[in-house]
């Protein structure tokens, strides 16, 4: 057990230190660093533009999607030399999350299933972050049973032809890309029936409109498809073998988002240490205190946890379910805390924005925090996955997993 | 960075899990719960035989100079086990307050015969309420005679020796506080068993009258030696916490797969499963923050004060939040002596409080977490 940096992972620090010392945009820190809650926001410039400019710069210098090949735009480092990177970009890391669908989920995907060429012609300017991807799977009918998804494909020559709507899809309104889900054969139970391809979001036919959330920001929309064709040679696996691409693209979700998601305690306990209350400093008072040991220790668990996987995976074990850990309690942890931190503030906490007391970090952290627990799988399928994936307890009852698509009794939503 | 035990160490903890689930079944645990015997001679014999008393003392002291992080991993199996043996307290606390501040006459004195089982050793801290601070060590020291009483003392009626804190000073600071060891067996000293919460792991209360007894480390610095072997057992008594939450998660998952009701396993119920997902969570966040507190503990890092309180913290809740569930998942059955649960529950709780509250240790990391951060 070491936590200490072997030479070589030394000199990767200092190698990686040094050339984001000398590249990264500086101008921005201070506000990266303050925003890192709720939703990262630039005042004088637009953050897609700040963002894949930062990418492009390290995908020149070989610094981006480090765990990734060579060939696909990636660096080939080790996990560790990832966290590396992660632990001496800081702020500027932020940045990456305009990205976040992309290289954690849809990359890992098409690397797994795309063509070779498809793989070469595609993934590189996906991780220099020219190319934006986004995830088209949920839909009115499936967000949890995503395999309740009604989207149609139907064959057509060379081509296949996309009826259908899907909607919360983060990004889609700046994304180039997508990967999309879609039933083949309503015939058959729903599992079976459903094929994965990637798209091209400026195809004709595919419309995409905002939707506004409950934060007020608009980082999501709804898709329509209206007789949108995809070549046959983009399809990702078998015709009728989508559940099972889904399946990697949702695996490697978990870890992505768990690795990403902040807990907010750093926030909260710096906040606590310059805060006066009535009775005197925040963190002297024993209440205070209590309740930010509690979550400290759930912010260390989850950090050292992450470090337990990373030790695992470069010693060649997969990541496993148990990666669902890192958003099941984070995401719980960060809308605490968003309360907490507004209840130590009385009743001005009610104030939000530029306004409010430091600028209004933590009640943008409120109102953004439920998405958390719902986005990438929500608490009670999280909990879900650990109960039957990990400690082996029988799965729900299905009533629907035997019976045809089309024979599944329906309600419609929304 | 490799955030692991090495092959070796696994190897240990297999070795331990092997030899305990032999030696230390929940029958032969209960034989102490029932108040048959005051500890299980048979397994601690076998644990000295075993190496596992001495494993993290010096060769020249009679044990197996492996170190802290072996004895981690076998903490974790005692845990796992609920084994009513006087192992924290001898081993975590008097051992580890002799290796720090012993001279080398009393390593030679008790390390041989703690690893051979021949010693049984306590810390006599606690005066009745309240929690570790110089300002409770009413006992005192003159002239190497120590007058007053411990109370409760881990293990105290079965001990051989004890490392007591005194008061030897009036300053009102920590130096007032001054260690010493006395050989329970050489009369003076007057024990009483107490009734406690779990019977596996006796509580005794010991009085001190005019007691002789011989320095432990320089005058004056008993708190802060104290403090030192505080957070080290905190370290080890995570990892028994993280073993016994493991187990209850264990006892519990596997009764959900065996008991049916209303037709379907128990298991298949979201309430129940999501209940499991939930002990799973804590028993795995509090296995990270004690993998952290054995690093720090066994490379004696700067970080071991403030890993050592969130290891602490993490896995006491997570032993409390695991038994106490495991007993939920049981239903009635959970509930009656005949079942085994009650026996981590009780463990559960008793460790919560051994080394001082949770809320004392709360207090602990946030002073710690300030000290770093204005480092
Ligand atoms: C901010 C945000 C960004 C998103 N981005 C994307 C994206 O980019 N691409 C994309 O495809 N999707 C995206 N989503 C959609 C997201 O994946 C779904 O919202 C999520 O999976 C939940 O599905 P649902 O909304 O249909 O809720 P429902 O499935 O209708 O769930 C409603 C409630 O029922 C509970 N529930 C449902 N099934 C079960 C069960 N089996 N057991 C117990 N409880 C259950 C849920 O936990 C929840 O509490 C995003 C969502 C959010 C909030």
């Amino acid at each position: 057990m070491n936590f200490d940096d072997t030479p070589q992972e030394a000199e990767f620090r200092a190698t990686a230190r040094a050339w984001i010392d000398a590249n990264a945009p500086k101008q921005y820190e201070d506000e990266l660093r303050k925003s890192s809650l709720g939703r990262t926001v630039l005042k004088n410039a637009d953050i897609l533009e700040v963002a894949k400019a930062w990418q492009k710069k390290k995908a020149d210098a070989g610094w981006a999607c480090l765990h990734w090949p060579k060939e696909y735009g990636g660096r080939g480092s080790s996990p560790i030399e990832r966290v590396i990177w992660q632990q001496e970009e800081g702020p500027f890391g932020q940045l990456s999350r305009m990205f976040i669908i992309g290289h954690g989920m849809c990359g890992p995907t098409m690397m797994a299933f795309a063509r070779e060429e498809h793989k070469r012609t595609y993934l590189p300017p996906l991780a220099s972050g020219e190319k934006v991807w986004c995830q088209l799977f949920s839909e009115p009918a499936g967000g949890s049973d995503v395999a309740g998804l009604r989207t149609r494909a139907e064959k057509d020559g060379d081509d296949w032809v996309i009826n259908g709507q899907k909607i919360w899809t983060s990004g889609a309104h700046y994304s180039d890309y997508g990967i999309l889900l879609t039933r083949t054969d309503p015939t058959v139970p729903k599992h079976k029936g459903l094929t994965m391809f990637f798209l091209d979001m400026k195809s004709p036919g595919v419309e995409v409109r905002p939707i506004k959330q409950a934060s007020g920001a608009s980082d999501f929309n709804e898709v329509y498809f209206t007789n949108v064709r995809i070549p046959d040679h983009q399809r990702l696996g078998e015709v009728g073998d989508g559940w099972n691409v889904s399946l990697t693209t949702l695996m490697n979700e978990r870890s992505a988002i768990g690795a990403a998601v902040s807990t907010g305690f750093p926030e909260l306990f710096e906040y606590c240490s310059s805060l006066v209350l009535d009775d005197g400093p925040a963190i002297e008072d024993p209440a205070v205190r209590s309740k930010l040991a509690n979550w400290a220790v759930k912010a260390s668990g989850l950090k050292y946890t992450s470090m337990r996987a990373i030790s695992a995976l470069s010693k060649g074990e997969r990541p496993g379910p148990e990666n669902s850990i890192g958003k099941l309690v984070a995401g719980s942890m960060i809308q605490d805390v968003a309360t907490y931190a507004l209840d130590l503030q009385g009743a001005s906490g009610v104030i939000s924005g530029e306004d409010a007391e430091l600028a209004g970090r933590f009640q943008a952290m409120l109102l953004r925090a439920p998405g958390t627990r719902v986005e990438g799988g929500t608490d009670e399928i999280m909990r879900n996955i650990i109960a039957e994936r990990v400690l082996g307890l029988p799965g729900d009852i299905r009533v629907d997993k035997d019976v045809p698509f089309n024979k599944i009794p329906t309600k419609g939503r929304g | 960075m490799n955030f692991d035990f090495s092959d070796d160490q696994k190897q240990l903890r297999d070795q331990a899990r092997k030899f305990l689930a032999e030696k230390c079944s929940p029958k032969a645990v209960r034989v102490v719960l029932d108040g048959k015997a005051p500890y299980d001679k048979e397994l601690w014999k076998g644990l000295a035989e075993m190496g596992f008393l001495g494993v993290a003392f010096p060769e020249e002291f009679g044990g197996a100079g492996a170190g802290h992080l072996e004895l981690c991993v076998i903490a974790e199996e005692m845990g796992r086990a609920n084994a009513p043996v006087p192992f924290s307290s001898t081993v975590y606390l008097a051992a580890e307050a002799l290796l720090i501040a012993g001279t080398d006459a009393q390593k030679k004195k008790w390390l041989p015969a703690i690893a051979s089982g021949e010693a049984i050793g306590t810390l006599a801290l606690f005066e009745g309420k309240g929690n570790p601070s110089p300002k409770n060590v009413k006992l005192t020291a003159a002239n190497g005679v120590l007058n007053g009483v411990k109370k409760p003392v881990a293990d105290g009626a079965i001990a051989d020796f004890a490392v007591v804190a005194a008061r030897t000073g009036s300053s009102g600071r920590d130096s007032d506080i001054s260690l010493f060891l006395v050989d329970l067996k050489a009369g003076r000293a007057e024990v009483k068993s107490l009734t406690n919460l779990d019977p596996t792991r006796g509580q005794a209360e010991i009085t001190f009258k005019d007691c002789k007894a011989e320095p432990l480390g320089a005058a004056g610095d008993g708190w802060s030696i104290l403090t030192q072997v505080l957070d080290r057992a905190a370290v080890l008594c995570a990892f028994e916490q993280v073993g016994g939450s493991d187990r209850a998660l264990e006892m519990g998952r596997d009764y959900a797969l065996d008991r049916i009701a209303f037709g379907r396993q128990i298991g298949s119920f979201q309430a129940v499963k999501h209940m499991l997902a939930d002990m799973y969570v804590s028993a795995t966040l509090a296995r990270s923050n004690s993998y952290y507190g054995a690093w720090a503990l066994s490379t004696n890092a700067a970080e071991l004060p403030e890993a050592a309180a969130a290891a602490r913290i993490s896995a006491t809740q997570a032993f409390q939040h695991c038994a106490k569930n495991n007993i939920q998942v049981h239903g009635g059955m959970g509930f009656t002596w005949e079942f085994d649960c009650h026996m981590y529950y009780r463990r559960a709780n008793a460790m919560a409080l051994g080394l001082g509250s949770l809320t004392y240790w709360e207090d602990q990391l946030i002073d710690r977490m300030r000290k770093k951060n204005a480092a």
